[in-house]
């Protein structure tokens, strides 16, 4: 079969030395960042990219990609030992697995939380390898106008599910667009919004965008407020499920995985809301919605198995249509063009090695985390006792060296500290950096699918919808702002996220 | 007279038509080319018009709505964390990468509240290893380590 062989290559890849380091690198570095507050993984991975120049192209996206669902594991650990979560998608885990540490249930929690993501990560790794073949024909029949709908589509889907102001976020949307157009026009030749700087004459880079937004940006927010991290630091007592407890989490584990396959996909989805949607699910549904809250096993394994298959079939968009959903994604597709990779269906058929192994590496990436993590939480813990005065220059020094790197230039550090200066303009405006990042990317692809899809239709801008798909995905896209708009429906997304 | 009932959204919604305005000033630099053959400034045009659209609405929904103030704005962790990376910038190239590490460590720890100078520095030392340990040797990265290396 088909997908057995691919698989098969997939791993021949992913298992060569090189690679698993990578990997092993990837997740345990994903994991740190998990665990610590103050730094996520879009953050880490711009600020990771410059450094993977000299990496071969899949050992680079399988560090990255590691990280994004290490940090996955890392933040549930503190979510559970320490009732703060390391990552927006533990905040659920909160609820009920720090109820169950303090009930002296640490290592239970601990411990479906990690089985609970493993078998996600298997469930997701096949799921994005049956998939891959099928979306990518089907995308292979895409125009531009397609491709330009498409990316509507997405831009407007990802702000949709997310929390905040919709006519901000779209806003912000356009903003990442006009950035990405700063630099040379590849079609006339003029330099476009570049001030007379020369470096600008070849773009903004992401890696700046990224580093200024999320990294300077964050760091600056969080030492507005005073620094005080209480410790309620809970004792572990071995690490045995009771068949009892056993029981009840695995059928939260298997929706937690399908809710999570599922939303993963849809553009803004990923980690964070699954974990959410499935907390959700699991209290509605359950015999006794009173214990949650109080340390209810389902409401730790559901969330925990959804943010993980979450964050990895987050990746099937990227990978087979290439469009990014999310920030992380966004990134992704920084790191493909800096490796000369155009990402998009034809990444399958041109670079196997590459698209399969990406795929058969999460697989063993979730290995090496569930072997990783259960010992490791000792670490973890001290880790977490690093002050945050010690911690933050140490990230503002890798961030600064990363930049500099690329270029050897000064230019680059004035730019990603403007970035920052902007992008603490904008959390005081809650306007959210992802959609800009996102816009950002995605900036002279939509261009250059405007112009080609108009250029074949000479001039005729009905083009987008007379042809079908293209219709499809705009009216999509339209009804998603409509219901969003509707009053109620406002209003229920607004209680949603003040649960957060 | 309006009442501005949300601030916040007011200023981000002036910032939006402010930049919509902007985009198509500078925009209009460029030729603007036909619907089939687009030229340089057709996308951005298009780009700003739509943000000067989104941005009126953001507008006139803080004139009906009402949301939280602007949020206070404290000078300096800015100033010393944005400054600290720009002397970081400035001066790795000729004091090398062990002593802008140790300045850029020092100068950033100065916005922490809980700033305890022999910690910085101690900090810096042992940052300053790490970082040639692993950026210069471990990852080959072409930057000076010592004054006048490069």
């Amino acid at each position: 079969m088909d997908l057995l062989s691919h698989l098969a290559l997939g791993f021949g890849v992913a298992l060569t030395p090189v690679n698993l380091l990578y990997a092993l690198i990837g997740v345990v570095l994903g994991t740190l960042i998990g665990v610590l507050p103050g730094i996520g993984p879009v953050a880490t991975i711009a600020m990771l990219l410059p450094t993977t120049y000299a990496l071969q192209p899949v050992s680079a996206l399988i560090m990255l990609a590691g990280i994004y669902y290490g940090a996955q594991y890392g933040g549930s650990t503190t979510a559970i030992l320490i009732n703060m979560p390391g990552e927006s998608s533990s905040v659920v885990t909160c609820l009920d697995g720090h109820q169950m540490a303090l009930k002296g249930q640490a290592g239970a929690a601990l411990t479906i939380s990690a089985l609970g993501s493993f078998f996600a990560g298997t469930v997701a790794t096949i799921l994005v390898a049956s998939v891959a073949i099928p979306l990518s024909e089907l995308a292979l029949k895409f125009g531009p106008a397609e491709y330009f709908s498409l990316m509507v589509l997405g831009l407007i889907g990802a702000v949709v599910l997310a929390s905040g102001s919709l006519m901000k976020a779209i806003a912000m949307i356009i903003l990442g667009l006009l950035l990405g157009i700063v630099g040379t026009d590849v079609n006339s030749g003029v330099a476009r919004f570049s001030f007379g700087v020369p470096e600008l004459t070849d773009g903004i880079g992401v890696v700046t965008v990224a580093m200024g937004l999320f990294g300077f940006a964050e760091i600056i927010s969080n030492l507005e407020v005073t620094q005080k991290r209480e410790m309620v630091a809970a004792k572990i007592k071995g690490f045995f499920l009771s068949k009892e407890q056993f029981r009840k989490a695995w059928p939260a584990v298997l929706r937690g995985t399908s809710l999570g396959s599922v939303l993963g996909v849809l553009p803004g989805g990923g980690a964070m809301l699954s974990a959410f949607a499935s907390y959700t699910l699991e209290k509605k549904i359950s015999d006794n919605p009173g214990e949650f809250g109080k340390g209810a096993i389902q409401g730790v394994a559901g969330p925990e198995s959804a943010n993980n298959a979450g964050a990895q079939t987050s990746f099937i968009p990227l990978l087979t249509l290439g469009i990014p959903e999310n920030a992380v994604m966004a990134l992704m597709v920084g790191a493909m063009t800096i490796h000369n990779i155009q990402p998009g269906p034809q990444v399958m058929t041109s670079n196997p090695a590459l698209f399969w192994g990406l795929i058969a590496s999460m697989w063993v990436g979730n290995l090496m985390l569930v072997v990783l993590n259960l010992p490791l939480i000792g670490m973890w813990i001290k880790l977490l006792q690093v002050p945050y005065r010690i911690l933050y220059p140490a990230i503002l020094l890798f961030c600064s060296i990363g930049v500099y790197s690329i270029n050897n230039t000064n230019v680059d550090i004035m730019l990603t500290v403007f970035f920052g200066l902007i992008g603490i303009i904008f959390v005081k405006l809650d306007c959210e950096p992802a959609p800009l990042l996102l816009g950002f990317v995605l900036g002279p692809m939509m261009e250059e699918n405007l112009r080609r899809a108009l250029l074949l239709s000479r001039g005729d801008p009905t083009v987008f919808f007379t042809r079908p798909l293209s219709l499809g995905m705009l009216v999509a896209a339209a009804l998603l702002v409509l219901i969003i708009v509707l009053p109620n429906v406002r209003k229920t997304r607004e209680v949603a996220f003040q649960e957060e | 007279m309006a009442v501005v009932r949300s601030p916040k959204e007011l200023v981000a919604g002036l910032m939006f038509v402010g930049i919509g305005v902007t985009a198509i000033v500078i925009a209009s630099n460029y030729t603007l080319g036909t619907a089939a053959r687009m030229g340089p400034g057709y996308f951005p045009r298009i780009l700003g018009i739509l943000m000067i659209v989104l941005g009126a609405i953001i507008v006139l929904r803080s004139l009906r709505v009402s949301g939280p103030p602007l949020p206070g704005w404290k000078w300096r962790p800015v100033l010393v964390i944005l400054g600290s990376v720009i002397v970081f910038g400035l001066v790795v190239n000729w004091l090398g990468l062990v002593f802008s590490t140790m300045l850029l460590i020092v100068l950033s720890s100065a916005a922490s509240t809980e700033f305890r100078p022999k910690e910085a520095v101690i900090s810096g030392v042992l940052l300053a290893a790490l970082a040639v340990g692993v950026f210069i040797i471990g990852l080959k990265l072409q930057m000076g380590i010592w004054p006048g290396s490069r």
